[in-house]
C-alpha cells in the first residue's frame, strides 16, 4: 500500500514555546515529519510559535507559520492555506489539543482538513479516563490486565466523595493536561484540597481522576507502532529505575527493560497490542505505561499517549528507530514493511530493534532557580531537561549518563570522609524521591544498609541495587588497591569510572589518570547503534564509547569537523543552542566537510543520526571528547572542533582543548578568555572609547563593599563564567551585598564576583553580529521591553528595535565593530548594551553563539549560525554575501521600512513549582534567568507583533473586562497613560487604594480593592477571588521595592501567584504594560492576520512590505 | 565475586578473553548468536540448541534469575553459554534460584565478560563456526586443535540425542476436541501447551515412530517439532511424513519440521550463513499480507526452486511459499494444497508457540485446529481466546 495519493497538502503543528514536560523533543520529531513529508513531495504547511525551533527554519516547510498555537490564530492559517490533511500527533500536548478544539469547534469540516495520524476517536478514546478504562477492562482476561481503581471527579466535593471509598494516600491527575500538570499525591484530605483543586483547575474539560495508591511498584512504557494494514511493533521498552510515584519525566529509566522475564514482557507487549488496536491509533506511534507489582506481577495500565511523545525521542535515540519519521510515513498511507530501516538499509521498519547496549536517561533539575520550591519528586514533571548515555553494561551507562549532566555534584564521589555516615537517617532520606537520591543510596550502602533495608526504603529493583553495590565494590577495590593496575584500571573503566572520579579517589588529578590509562593504551572503542544487536551491517555510523573490545569507527578521506553539543537543557542554555549546532553540522557538510557531532541530549535534533555525518552520543566532558577526537583522528584528518556554537558547556572545555593540542576553530580560546576577563576585555572597551558602567571585582565581602562604595548602589553582582544569569542579583544596600557574598560559595581568586553599577532606567539592547577580521555582519539589534535588571532570557524584546534613532543604531554598530575587532572574533559575537541618557554602556560581550540567534534568523531570515559555522573555517563575509548565505547587500542593523516587527516573549516555568505548603513560587522576574522558552510574534506593527507573542506565551492579552491594577510608587507616574487609555477603551480599572487615589486624580474611576496586609483576616480574599475566578482578565503589578533573596513583600507575591494560578496573564513592568496596551488596541481592531516567514522574506525582498 | 580467566577460541582462530560463568571445564560446539533481550530461561531450554553454543547479543544475562514455570524441557541443552555481563542477583517475584547456579549445576560452561558485539559481528561476517570455550587452561592454540577436531553442524543427525525415550500425551485443556500426534525432534514444552489450549489431546512421539505408532494415536493431524541439526541428515522423519501426506492426514511443522516438510515435498535445504536466531524477525504472511514479529532458532531454511510467487507441484499437491522473512527472504513457511485445492498440510520456520518471543503467530495453532475440524467435516471456530489476532 503505497502513499496516500489523496493528499497534496499537510499542516503540521509544532508544540510551542520550550516548557517543562514539553521540550525540543517535539522540535525533533516535528522537524522529522517535515523532512519526511517534503521529501514525499507534499506541501508542508507549519505553525509554531516557537522560534527556537529547527523545524521552523523556513527550508523545512513550504510555508512556516510563527504564530500562536491557538484555535484562532490556527484556524487563520488553515483558511488562507486550506491544507488537504492535519498532522498533530507530532507536536505534543500542545498540537493534540488544538487539533481536537479545531474539530470540536467544526473547523476541520468547515474546511474539508482531514486529521491524519491519529483520528479524533482514536484520540478521544486513549485520553479519556473511562473508555481507557473500557478497553483495558476488555482484553482477554488471560493478559491479566487492569486499571488501579479510580474514581473521575468534576468537583471537590465528587473527590471527597471517592476518597472515601478509594482511602489515601490517593493519586490525583487532571484529564488533558501534559507533564503531569496539576497532578500529585494527596496523604490526607488537606492535601487532596490543594491538589485536586489545582488539578481541576488545570484540566480543559475540568476532570480529575483519583486512583488507589500503587506506589513503589515498577514502572515500564512500551513505544508502540501501527499501520493501517494493522501491522504493529513495540520499538522500545523501558523501564523506570526510579517506582510508581515519580514522573517518568523525573525519573532515571533504562532502556531496554532490564527485570522482566520473558513471559512477563510479552504480556506487557500483548497488551499494548491490544489498547492500541482497540483505541484504534492506526497510523502512528503511541506509548503505553505499566505498574507491575514486585510481590506478585499485578499489572496495571496507567496510561497510553496517542501521538508521539518525550519517551519517543528518548526511545528513538536508544534504538536508532526513528518514531517520528515512521509515525510521519505511516499518516500518508505507506505500511511498516514498506518502509526501509535507514540504519541497516536492507531490512524493513517492520521489526523490533533489539540492544545490545544499556541506555541510561537521567533527569536535569533546576531547582537552584527556585529556592523556595518544593524539591521533592512526585508524579508532577519538574525537571528542565535530561541527559542519556549508551554503554555497554548498565553501570557504564549510568555512570556516563551521571557525568553527562555536568554538575559536579551529580557523578558519584568517593573522595568524601565516609565515617559519619548515619544509616537510619540516610534511609529515611531515600524514602522520599529527590534529585540526587542515588548518591544517598550508595552512601547509605557504604553505611551498611542491605540490599533488603534499600528496597524496602526505596523499592528500587533489587537487580538494579545490586548493580549500585558493584560499583561501590569496584570503588572499594580501586581505594584499597596498592596500585592502579592495568586490569584494574580498566575493569573500572569498564563500569563508567571517569579519569576524574579515579583522580578522586587515588588523590591524583585527572590529567594524570588519564595519561596513566594512555600509556597503558586504555582506552574506549566505539561501537554502534544499529537497532539489530549486530544481525546487520549499520550504514549509519552512530556511535557510543565503551570499554570494549573491538571499535568500529570507519575510516574516512574527508577532514572532519568536530561540533559540540550544548549537553543536556537547562534554563539558560536550551534548544536554541542545538540550533546553532545543527545549523553548522548542515553548512559545513554543504561546504564540503564530514560533520562529527558529539553530545548526551536525546531530546535534540543534533543527536539525530540523519543531522550530521557521524554522531557520538557521549558526555561532554574533557576526557569523553579527548577520546572521541582520538578515534576520529585515527580516523582520518581533524580539521577543529567547533566550541561557539553549544553555550557555556563546550566552551568550557576550549582551553583545555586546545591545551591538549586540538585545534579549535574560529574566534580563539584566548580570545573566549579575553572577553570573560574583567581587566582585559576593560582594555578593549578603552581603547575603542566604549563606555561601560562602573564596575569591580572582589573576592570577599569588604572588597566587594569597597567597589559598591565607590560605584554607589544599586549594583548587580554575579558569579564570573556563567551563563543564564546564575547568581545574579541587583543589590541595593550593604547588608544585601553581605547577605549575597555569604551565600555566593563559589568564590575563587580564580572566579571572582563581579560587581557593577546598576543602571536603573536604561533601556537594554542585545545585538547579535558576525565577524571576520575585516567585515562586520550585523545580525539584528533586539531592544528589551522590560526595562534593564531583568535577564534578557526573561526579558521581552523587540527587532528592529522600535524606539531606537539612527544615530542610537550607529553608535551601535560601530561599538559592535570595535569590541569584535578587539576581542578577536571570527564568526558570532553577542553584546548587550543599555542605553542611559543617551549614552551607550557596554554591559557584557560573549564571542559566541547567543539564546537569541535562532530568533534573530528567523525575524531576518538569514541563517546566522551557518554563516558563523563558515565564517570559523575560513570564509570571509563577502565570500558568504557572494555564496547567498548573507544577503548581497545591508544587514540586520538596517532592514529597511518593509520588514516586519518580530517580538520575542519568554515563558516562564512558575505554575510547576510549588513551596513545601503547596504555594506557587513567586513569578518577579530578575536578572537571573528562570524562562524556559521563548515565542515570538510577528507583524507589521508592533502592538500586533506583541498581542501574537502574549497569544502564543500565555493566555493572550484580553480586548474587554476587568483590569486590576497595582504598582509601586516610582511606577506610579508611568502607569498613569496607558492605565487611562484601557479606562478609554472600556476596561473596567480594579486597584489598590495607592493607585486608585493616583488614577482618580488623573480623571480614572477605579474600584478599590483592599491589599491583603491592610485587612487582617480571610476576608481579603476579595483580590484573590477576583483573580482566581477569572473575573480579572489582566493583572499589572509592578514589584515594591527590592527583590534580592528571593523574599520580595508578600502583597505582590500573592497577587502575581493567583494570576499565574488562575492563568491570567500577568504584567510586572510599566514597559509591559505600555507595549499591552499596543497590543490590545491592535487586537481590538480585529483582522490580526497570518503570515509566513517566507511571504515575509519574499515582501522583504522584493520591497513589496507590510500589507 | 571472583571468577577464573576463561578463553574462546574460533574454529578460524580468533580468540577471546573472559572469565569463566557457570561450571568450570571445557566445551565445543557450534558458535551461534541469539539477539533475544529476553527469555534466556526459554533459550537455554530450547533442544533446538543442542550442541551449540550460544552467544548472547543482550549485554545483561540473569537479571530474573530461574524459576520452574519458563523452562522448555527438563535440562538445559546449549553446549556452551556466552555473555557479557552476568548478573549477580536473581530478581523476580518468580525466582527461586540464580541462573549462574543452575548453570553450575547442570554443568554448563560457559564464559562472560568478552566482547560479544565483536563476536557476534566475526560470525556475522564469516558465518557460523566451531567454537570452544575453556575455563580449565588458556591454552588457545591446544584448544584450537580440539575445535577443528569437533563434528560439523552440517550433516550432524541430532533428533535422536534430544527425543523423549517414551511416549507421553498432553491432555486437552477443556474438552478435547481434536487429537495430535507430535513427533519429538527436541519439542519445546510451549508447543503442546499451546495445542492443547485449543482442546487437542496431543501424544507425543519419539523422533523415530513409525506411521502405525502415529496412526495407532487416532490422530486428526500430525505435527513435527523444531529440533537441533542438519535436515539433510534426518531422513527417517522424511519418509514418516511422506507417509503422513499420502494418508492425506493434516500436517502442521515448526522449523525443523518446517524444513522436514520442504524435504518430504523433494526441495532441498541448505545451511544459512549464520541462522536466525531472535525474537524479533519481521514475517509475512503472504496468504494475508500481514507482518508478524516472530521467534526464529533455526540455521538451515528450505531451499525453493525459482521464483517465490511460483507455486511448485509435488507428488502430494501443490506447494507454495506462505511465509517469508522480510529482512533477507529466507522460506519461513509452506503450505501444501490437494488436487481439490484444500489445504493438506503447512508448515513455519519460526516459533509460533513463541517461548520466548512474541504472541504474533499463535493463529496458526487456530489455523490447524481449523485445518483438522475441516478435514472431519466440522465447521470452523471462532479462535481462542487469548489469540492476538
Amino acid at each position: 500500500m503505497p502513499r496516500r495519493d489523496d493528499i497534496s497538502s499537510v499542516l503540521v503543528i509544532g508544540s510551542g514555546p520550550i516548557v517543562i514536560g514539553q521540550a525540543c523533543e517535539f522540535d525533533y520529531s516535528g522537524t522529522q515529519a517535515c523532512r519526511v513529508l517534503r521529501s514525499e513531495g507534499l506541501r508542508v504547511v507549519l505553525v509554531n510559535s516557537n522560534p527556537a525551533t529547527i523545524m521552523t527554519d523556513p527550508e523545512f516547510a513550504d510555508a512556516t507559520y510563527v504564530e500562536p498555537i491557538t484555535p484562532e490564530f490556527v484556524e487563520r492559517v488553515i483558511a488562507q492555506e486550506r491544507p488537504d490533511a492535519l498532522l498533530a500527533t507530532l507536536g505534543g500536548q500542545t498540537a493534540l489539543n488544538t487539533a481536537m478544539a479545531l474539530d470540536a469547534n467544526g473547523v476541520l469540516e468547515k474546511y474539508g482538513v482531514e486529521l491524519i495520524g491519529a483520528s479524533v476517536e482514536a484520540i478521544e478514546k486513549g485520553e479519556n479516563r473511562e473508555s481507557f478504562k473500557a478497553i483495558v477492562e476488555g482484553l482477554p482476561e488471560a493478559w491479566g490486565a487492569e486499571v488501579a481503581r479510580s474514581s473521575i471527579c468534576h468537583s471537590m466535593d465528587d473527590c471527597l466523595a471517592a476518597v472515601e471509598d478509594l482511602g489515601y494516600p490517593v493519586v490525583v491527575r487532571p484529564s488533558y493536561t501534559m507533564g503531569g500538570v496539576g497532578s500529585g499525591i494527596a496523604r490526607d484530605e488537606e492535601e487532596l484540597h490543594r491538589i485536586a483543586g489545582a488539578g481541576l483547575a488545570a484540566s480543559p474539560t475540568t476532570e480529575v481522576l483519583l486512583e488507589e495508591s500503587i506506589l513503589g511498584w515498577k514502572e515500564y512504557e512500551l513505544e508502540v507502532m501501527r499501520d493501517k494494514a494493522d501491522n504493529v511493533v513495540i520499538v522500545c521498552s523501558i523501564e523506570n529505575l526510579d517506582p510508581m510515584g515519580v514522573h517518568t519525566g523525573d525519573s532515571i529509566t533504562v532502556a531496554p527493560a532490564m527485570t522482566l522475564t520473558d513471559r512477563e514482557y510479552q504480556r506487557l507487549r500483548d497488551i499494548a497490542i491490544g489498547v492500541i488496536r482497540e483505541v484504534g491509533v492506526d497510523t502512528g506511534g503511541c506509548n503505553i505505561q505499566f505498574a507491575v507489582n514486585p510481590e506478585n506481577g499485578r499489572i496495571v495500565v496507567i496510561e497510553m499517549n496517542p501521538r508521539v511523545s518525550r519517551s519517543s525521542a528518548l526511545a528513538s535515540k536508544a534504538t536508532g528507530f526513528p518514531i517520528a519519521k515512521i509515525a510521519a510515513k505511516l499518516a500518508i498511507g505507506y505500511t511498516l514493511d514498506e518502509i526501509p530501516n535507514d540504519i541497516t538499509r536492507e531490512t524493513p521498519a517492520s521489526f523490533e530493534p533489539t540492544l545490545d547496549y544499556v541506555v541510561v536517561k537521567v533527569p536535569r533539575f533546576a531547582f537552584e532557580k527556585f529556592p523556595s520550591a518544593d524539591e521533592r519528586l512526585t508524579t508532577h514533571m519538574k525537571s528542565v531537561g535530561e541527559a542519556m548515555a549508551i554503554g555497554r553494561n548498565f553501570t557504564e551507562a549510568l555512570q556516563k549518563a551521571l557525568r553527562s549532566l555536568e554538575r559536579p555534584q551529580a557523578a558519584f564521589d568517593w573522595h568524601r570522609e565516609w565515617v559519619d555516615l548515619d544509616k537510619d537517617a540516610l534511609l529515611a532520606e531515600i524514602a522520599v524521591p529527590h534529585d540526587g537520591r542515588l548518591k544517598k543510596v550508595m552512601d547509605a550502602m557504604r553505611a551498611g544498609a542491605t540490599l533488603d533495608e534499600l528496597f524496602e526504603a526505596t523499592k528500587i529493583d533489587p537487580w538494579f541495587l545490586d548493580q549500585l553495590a558493584l560499583i561501590n565494590e569496584i570503588a572499594a577495590e580501586v581505594t584499597a588497591a596498592d596500585e592502579l593496575t592495568p586490569a584494574l584500571l580498566r575493569k573500572a573503566k569498564r563500569h563508567g569510572f571517569s579519569d576524574e572520579q579515579l583522580g578522586k579517589i587515588r588523590g591524583m588529578s585527572a590529567d594524570v589518570v588519564r595519561g596513566v590509562r594512555h600509556a597503558l593504551g586504555i582506552r574506549p572503542v566505539y561501537k554502534t547503534v544499529d537497532t539489530c544487536a549486530a544481525e546487520f551491517a549499520a550504514r549509519t555510523p552512530y556511535h557510543y564509547s565503551s570499554y570494549d573490545e573491538e571499535t568500529e569507527v570507519e575510516p574516512r578521506e574527508k577532514p572532519a569537523v568536530l561540533i559540540l553539543g550544548s549537553g543536556p537543557n537547562r534554563i539558560g542554555q536550551g534548544i536554541e543552542f542545538d540550533y546553532s549546532c545543527v545549523h553548522a553540522s548542515l553548512a559545513l557538510s554543504e561546504a564540503g566537510y564530514e560533520t562529527v557531532m558529539v553530545n548526551c541530549n536525546p531530546e535534540t535534533v543534533s543527536t539525530d543520526y540523519d543531522t550530521s555525518d557521524r554522531l557520538y552520543f557521549e558526555p561532554l566532558t574533557l576526557e569523553d571528547v579527548l577520546e572521541v577526537i582520538h578515534a576520529e583522528r585515527q580516523a582520518g584528518p581533524v580539521v577543529g572542533v567547533v566550541v561557539q556554537l553549544g553555550g557555556q558547556t563546550p566552551l568550557g572545555l576550549a582551553a583545555a582543548l586546545e591545551r591538549e593540542g586540538v585545534p579549535i576553530v574560529g574566534t580563539s580560546p584566548a580570545a573566549i578568555d579575553l572577553a570573560e576577563h574583567r581587566g582585559a576585555f576593560g582594555q578593549v572597551l578603552a581603547d575603542a572609547g566604549l563606555p561601560a558602567p562602573k564596575h569591580g571585582t572582589a573576592i570577599s565581602f569588604p572588597g566587594a563593599k569597597k567597589v559598591a562604595d565607590e560605584i554607589g548602589y544599586p549594583v548587580l553582582v554575579r558569579p564570573s563564567y556563567v551563563l543564564g544569569g546564575r547568581g545574579m542579583e541587583i543589590v541595593y544596600d550593604e547588608a544585601s551585598l553581605a547577605d549575597y557574598i555569604e551565600r555566593a560559595t563559589e568564590i575563587s581568586p580564580e572566579h571572582p564576583v563581579l560587581v557593577d553599577r546598576f543602571l536603573d532606567d536604561a533601556v537594554e539592547i542585545d545585538v547579535d553580529a558576525l565577524y571576520d577580521g575585516t567585515d562586520l555582519y550585523l545580525g539584528g539589534v533586539m531592544e528589551h521591553i522590560e526595562e534593564a535588571g531583568i535577564h534578557s532570557g526573561d526579558s521581552s524584546c523587540a527587532l528592529p528595535p522600535i524606539t531606537l534613532g539612527a544615530e542610537d543604531l550607529d553608535k551601535i554598530r560601530a561599538s559592535t565593530r570595535a569590541i569584535a575587532d578587539g576581542v578577536g572574533v571570527r564568526g558570532l559575537i553577542n553584546i548587550q548594551f543599555a542605553l542611559s541618557s543617551d549614552v551607550l554602556y557596554v554591559l557584557e560581550a560573549n564571542p559566541r553563539a547567543s539564546r537569541t540567534v535562532p530568533f534573530v534568523s528567523k525575524a531576518t531570515g538569514v541563517p546566522l549560525a551557518k554563516a558563523a559555522a563558515r565564517l570559523m573555517l575560513g570564509e570571509s563575509i563577502a565570500d558568504l554575501r557572494a555564496a547567498g548565505v548573507l544577503p548581497a547587500t545591508g544587514d540586520g542593523g538596517d532592514l529597511g521600512p518593509h520588514a516586519p516587527i518580530a517580538v520575542k516573549e519568554a515563558v516562564m516555568p512558575f505554575n510547576r513549582f510549588r513551596t513545601l505548603e503547596g504555594k506557587t513560587v513567586d513569578t518577579l522576574l530578575g536578572p537571573e534567568m528562570r524562562s524556559t522558552g521563548e515565542v515570538m510574534g510577528i507583524d507589521a506593527q508592533f502592538g500586533t507583533a506583541f498581542a501574537k507573542a502574549q497569544a502564543g506565551a500565555q493566555e493572550g492579552l484580553p480586548t474587554s473586562g476587568k483590569v486590576f491594577v497595582s504598582v509601586a510608587n516610582r511606577d506610579k507616574r508611568h502607569m498613569i497613560f496607558p492605565v487611562k487609555r484601557l479606562a478609554d477603551l472600556g476596561f473596567e480599572i480594579v486597584a489598590t487604594a495607592g493607585t486608585a487615589e493616583v488614577l482618580r486624580r488623573n480623571g480614572v474611576e477605579a474600584t478599590v480593592v483592599r491589599k491583603l496586609s491592610e485587612v487582617p483576616d480571610a476576608g481579603a480574599s476579595r483580590l484573590n477571588e477576583l483573580i482566581s475566578s477569572g473575573e480579572v482578565g489582566l493583572v499589572i503589578n509592578t514589584p515594591h521595592g527590592s527583590t534580592s533573596g528571593g523574599s520580595p513583600r508578600v502583597d505582590g507575591y500573592e497577587i502575581r501567584t493567583a494570576a499565574i494560578s488562575a492563568g491570567v496573564p500577568c504584567i510586572t513592568t510599566v514597559q509591559g504594560l505600555a507595549a499591552a496596551v499596543q497590543g490590545i488596541e491592535a487586537a481590538r481592531e480585529g483582522g490580526v492576520g497570518v503570515r509566513s516567514l517566507q511571504s515575509w522574506a519574499e515582501a522583504v525582498r522584493t520591497g513589496a512590505g507590510a500589507e | 565475586m571472583s571468577r577464573t580467566p576463561a578463553i574462546l577460541v574460533l574454529e578460524d582462530g580468533r580468540t577471546f578473553h573472559g572469565e569463566s560463568y557457570g561450571a568450570l571445564g571445557e566445551t565445543v560446539g557450534e558458535a551461534v548468536f541469539s539477539t533475544g533481550m529476553t527469555g534466556y530461561q526459554e533459550t537455554l531450554t530450547d533442544p533446538s540448541y543442542r550442541r551449540q553454543v550460544v552467544v548472547m547479543t543482550a549485554p545483561h544475562v540473569g537479571n530474573t534469575g530461574i524459576n520452574t514455570e519458563d523452562p522448555e524441557s527438563s535440562r538445559i541443552w546449549v553446549a556452551g553459554y556466552v555473555v557479557r555481563d552476568p548478573a549477580r542477583v536473581a530478581s523476580s517475584w518468580r525466582a527461586t534460584r540464580t541462573l549462574e547456579e543452575d548453570l553450575a549445576e547442570q554443568g554448563i560452561v560457559g564464559i562472560s565478560g568478552v566482547d560479544t558485539r565483536a563476536l557476534t559481528r566475526h560470525l556475522r561476517e564469516r558465518g557460523a563456526m566451531r567454537v570452544g570455550i575453556s575455563s580449565v587452561s588458556t591454552d588457545a592454540e591446544a584448544l584450537l586443535a580440539t575445535v577443528k577436531s569437533a563434528p560439523s553442524m552440517s550433516g550432524a543427525d541430532l533428533a535422536g540425542e534430544v527425543t523423549t525415550a517414551e511416549p507421553y500425551v498432553v491432555p486437552a485443556q477443556g474438552d478435547k476436541r481434536l487429537t495430535v500426534a507430535a513427533v519429538d525432534l527436541g519439542i519445546k514444552a510451549m508447543t503442546p501447551q499451546r495445542m492443547a489450549e485449543r482442546g487437542i489431546e496431543v501424544h507425543v512421539l519419539p523422533a523415530d515412530a513409525t506411521l502405525e505408532q502415529v496412526r495407532a494415536t487416532g490422530a486428526d493431524g500430525v505435527f513435527f517439532s523444531n529440533g537441533p541439526g542438519d535436515p539433510a541428515a534426518t531422513t527417517d522423519a522424511v519418509a514418516l511424513l511422506q507417509d503422513v501426506l499420502r494418508d492425506g492426514t493434516p500436517f502442521f511443522g515448526i522449523c525443523f519440521g518446517n524444513q522436514m516438510l520442504g524435504r518430504a515435498l523433494g526441495l532441498e535445504t541448505y545451511k544459512l550463513k549464520y541462522g536466525h536466531r531472535g525474537i524479533n524477525q519481521p514475517v509475512m504472511d503472504r496468504t494475508t499480507s500481514k507482518v508478524e514479529i516472530t521467534a526464529h532458532n533455526h540455521g538451515f531454511a528450505v531451499a525453493w526452486p525459482g521464483d517465490l510467487d511460483a507455486p511448485h507441484e509435488t507428488p502430494y499437491g501443490q506447494a507454495s511459499v506462505s511465509h517469508v522473512c522480510l529482512n533477507d527472504d529466507v522460506v519461513e513457511g509452506l503450505e501444501v494444497h490437494d488436487a481439490d485445492g484444500e489445504l493438506l498440510a503447512f508448515s513455519v520456520q519460526y516459533h509460533p508457540e513463541a517461548a520466548a518471543g512474541p504472541h504474533d503467530a499463535e493463529y496458526l495453532f487456530d489455523r490447524f485446529a481449523d485445518l483438522m475440524r475441516a478435514r472431519r467435516g466440522e465447521t470452523t471456530e471462532a479462535t481462542t481466546e487469548g489469540t492476538v489476532r
